[in-house]
């Protein structure tokens, strides 16, 4: 995972998930027995550099919620690693950590959420919402904690002027970067942010995507970002891992994985995404079907149902997870003799222009 | 020949702390076997003025003011607004005529009835059909919208259907007595790309079978640049720009749409910092009569911009726009301008 780097050896890493699982029981009948599992996520391994921005992608029930979840431990994996590296570069096992350690392990990561109406509490000021995490990792008080609030504060764009107002005062877009905010308060090293901007509108969406980017070029945050635009994916993010049915299917640089995707499934959700260029015509693989249900999954490789490539090796065995180009991991069986197409990047740059 | 032509319609909300201008004279044409987007942001008006269309708005809700002039299949010419809300006429008008896919499949079907029963409703009160007749109806609409064993779907309720299937289900139903127009309130907005991909492909083909025409109204520029064949943009109730698609994201005239176009992440275009539009729209209460993009317009000139609304000019063929930069016209003040 980590080759060798040009400055000795230091480890870029600042998390790494190995092998992460989570099964969620489903109960049936009288004795509410556990009939069946459903397979959220199913042996997931990656890593985030530091300063770096992973974009997790995927349809919805591909479980990428959950493996956000499960590394900010808001959900118990069931098994599995998540490590995180400290302030003092050392490794701490989250999935073990308990207690006061956990707590204090916190502060060095946080969760920006979706929705920004429901995540704030209506009732606390903006600057009480701010201060919370200060407090609670007892990082700073009094008129220091209110001096980094307000530090915060600007970092994201707004001012002394709104710390006393409560979030119903904000439109949707200052909602977010109050959530940012929150998030920044404490310096933490990573920030999962889940969907943080498809809620939003397209010239807010601009201004939120334009903060994370500046925020991480000055204060070397790494970013794992799940999303489901890909557009705004491949502005944002350094590597993308698309995951289907609680599985990673392929990982990539985004310029390559744009480029020259290696998983059908990848190939797909690149064709799908309608483009705003009216001037520019592609072939659409229209997908049979609907994404598998993770309590049933299909044999073989999860994706057989739908692929269009799909041969009866598929059918019956599973793909393994192989490093197919450097740093460009793949499970398909065929990811070598398939030539794929995303119609993503404009092959006649002649042919459309960005207007004004 | 136009199916339907929307004139100067206002459709204003009365809440207490004053007149919310939702919808505020939009114009609207939709030509046979045209598909038309509507195009702009949340509180845009997009949706007020699709529910207008059917009159679905609910008080404190209320069309002041406009006309929906409307062909019917059988030729004869009509006012939709000139009908009450829960007349015989506009009955026979809804579903039969424009038909509206709204944008959550979940909440718009009843969760008590089956997909059948709702969708044989609908045809049961516009034809005279028998039950088996209307049945047959419900079962052939269900496989020509790609529902697979339309018979087993068809006793099933809408909480067993995925989203995507129950999103099949209300263009079925919508469908189910022919309309002329559909409207689409964001009909993909709550979909998975690959689903959206196999909704908005069966919408095409099916609109080129039935020789429907189509209002999309959706926030996903991608979208109106691959299905759309003409585009109104909204903004804070208002028309503010109008052409064909190739024309508008070819050469965009208002600057709220050039804005809008560039902060978009392009496809296979990375740039460093998004374009950004400062500011966010402002609350349609109480606003004196100006251009409703001036508090965030950068060309915007003082005194001219804030002072009266521009008046929608042609400023090449098919192209119009809303905006002093382009000619002086103003829109006349009627009586809501200081509401």
């Amino acid at each position: 995972m980590s080759g060798p780097m040009s400055e000795g050896s230091v480890d870029p890493r600042v998390l790494a998930v190995d092998e992460l699982t989570k099964f969620f029981p489903v109960r049936k009948g009288l004795w509410r027995r556990q009939s069946t599992v459903v397979r959220a996520v199913d042996r997931v391994s990656l890593h985030v550099d530091k300063g770096e921005t992973l974009a997790l992608v995927g349809e919805s029930g591909s479980g990428k919620t959950t493996l956000g979840r499960m590394i900010v431990r808001a959900i118990e994996p069931t098994s599995g690693q998540v490590r995180l590296r400290g302030d003092d570069d050392t490794w701490l096992d989250l999935t073990a950590a308990h207690g006061e350690q956990l707590r204090a392990a916190r502060r060095t990561f946080h969760m920006i959420f979706q929705d920004p109406y429901s995540s704030l509490d209506p009732r606390m000021t903006v600057q009480d919402i701010v201060l919370e995490p200060l407090l609670y990792n007892h990082l700073a008080r009094g008129a220091e904690a209110r001096r980094r609030v307000l530090e915060t504060l600007e970092l994201v764009g707004l001012s002394a002027r709104h710390l006393h107002r409560y979030p119903h005062a904000f439109s949707g877009g200052q909602r977010q970067r109050i959530g940012i905010a929150r998030s920044l308060v404490c310096n933490p090293r990573l920030i999962v942010c889940d969907e943080a901007v498809s809620a939003l509108d397209v010239s807010i969406q601009a201004q939120i995507l334009n903060l994370l980017k500046d925020l991480q070029s000055r204060l070397g945050i790494s970013y794992l970002f799940i999303a489901h635009d890909l557009a705004v994916v491949e502005h944002i993010a350094q590597r993308v891992a698309v995951m289907y049915v609680g599985q990673l299917v392929e990982q990539a640089p985004t310029d390559e994985l744009f480029s020259r995707p290696r998983h059908p499934y990848t190939e797909a959700l690149l064709s799908a995404a309608p483009i705003p260029e009216p001037s520019r015509h592609r072939e659409r693989i229209v997908l049979r079907g609907e994404v598998a249900s993770p309590s049933a999954p299909p044999s073989g490789c999860y994706f057989h149902p739908r692929c269009a490539y799909a041969i009866d090796r598929c059918r019956v065995e599973a793909p393994v997870w192989r490093e197919i180009a450097p740093a460009h991991h793949v499970a398909c069986h065929r990811a070598d003799e398939l030539t794929l197409t995303s119609g993503w990047i404009d092959t006649d740059p002649t042919a459309t222009k960005v207007p004004v | 020949m136009n199916l339907l032509e929307l004139h100067d319609l206002k459709t204003y909300f009365f809440s207490d702390e004053g007149v919310v201008k939702a919808v505020d004279g939009v114009s609207l044409t939709v030509g046979e076997r045209e598909i038309v987007g509507v195009i702009g942001e949340s509180g845009c008006g997009k949706s007020t003025m699709a529910h207008s269309l059917l009159r679905l708005v609910v008080p404190p809700g209320e069309i002041v003011q406009g006309s929906a002039v409307l062909t019917r299949k059988d030729g004869t010419v009509t006012d939709v607004f000139a009908h009450e809300p829960d007349s015989a006429e506009l009955r026979s008008i809804r579903g039969n005529e424009i038909s509206m896919i709204f944008q959550e499949p979940m909440t718009s079907f009843s969760p008590v009835h089956t997909i059948g029963s709702q969708i044989g409703e609908m045809i049961s009160l516009h034809t005279d059909l028998k039950p088996s007749e209307i049945r047959e109806r419900v079962l052939e609409l269900l496989a020509r919208v790609g529902i697979s064993s339309p018979e087993q779907r068809y006793d099933e309720y809408p909480h067993q259907l995925s989203g995507g299937m129950r999103q099949r289900a209300m263009i079925a139903m919508a469908l189910g007595c022919r309309p002329r127009i559909v409207v689409a309130d964001e009909p993909t907005t709550a979909l998975d790309v690959t689903i959206q991909a196999q909704i908005l492909e069966l919408m095409k083909s099916l609109q080129e079978q039935e020789e429907m025409s189509a209002i999309y109204i959706t926030h996903n520029l991608g979208v109106v640049a691959e299905y759309v064949d003409r585009v109104y943009v909204m903004y804070l109730g208002r028309v503010v720009e109008s052409a064909s698609t190739e024309q508008l994201f070819g050469k965009p005239l208002h600057p709220y749409t050039q804005k809008l176009l560039r902060s978009i992440p392009r496809p296979g275009k990375r740039v460093d910092k998004l374009d950004v539009i400062e500011g966010s729209v402002p609350t349609p209460i109480g606003l004196p009569p100006q251009c409703g993009f001036v508090s965030r317009c950068p060309s915007a000139l003082e005194g001219i911009c804030d002072g009266a609304v521009p008046a929608m000019t042609e400023v090449e063929e098919g192209h119009f726009v809303r905006c002093f930069l382009y000619d002086e016209q103003q829109e006349p003040k009627d009586e809501w301008a200081d509401v």
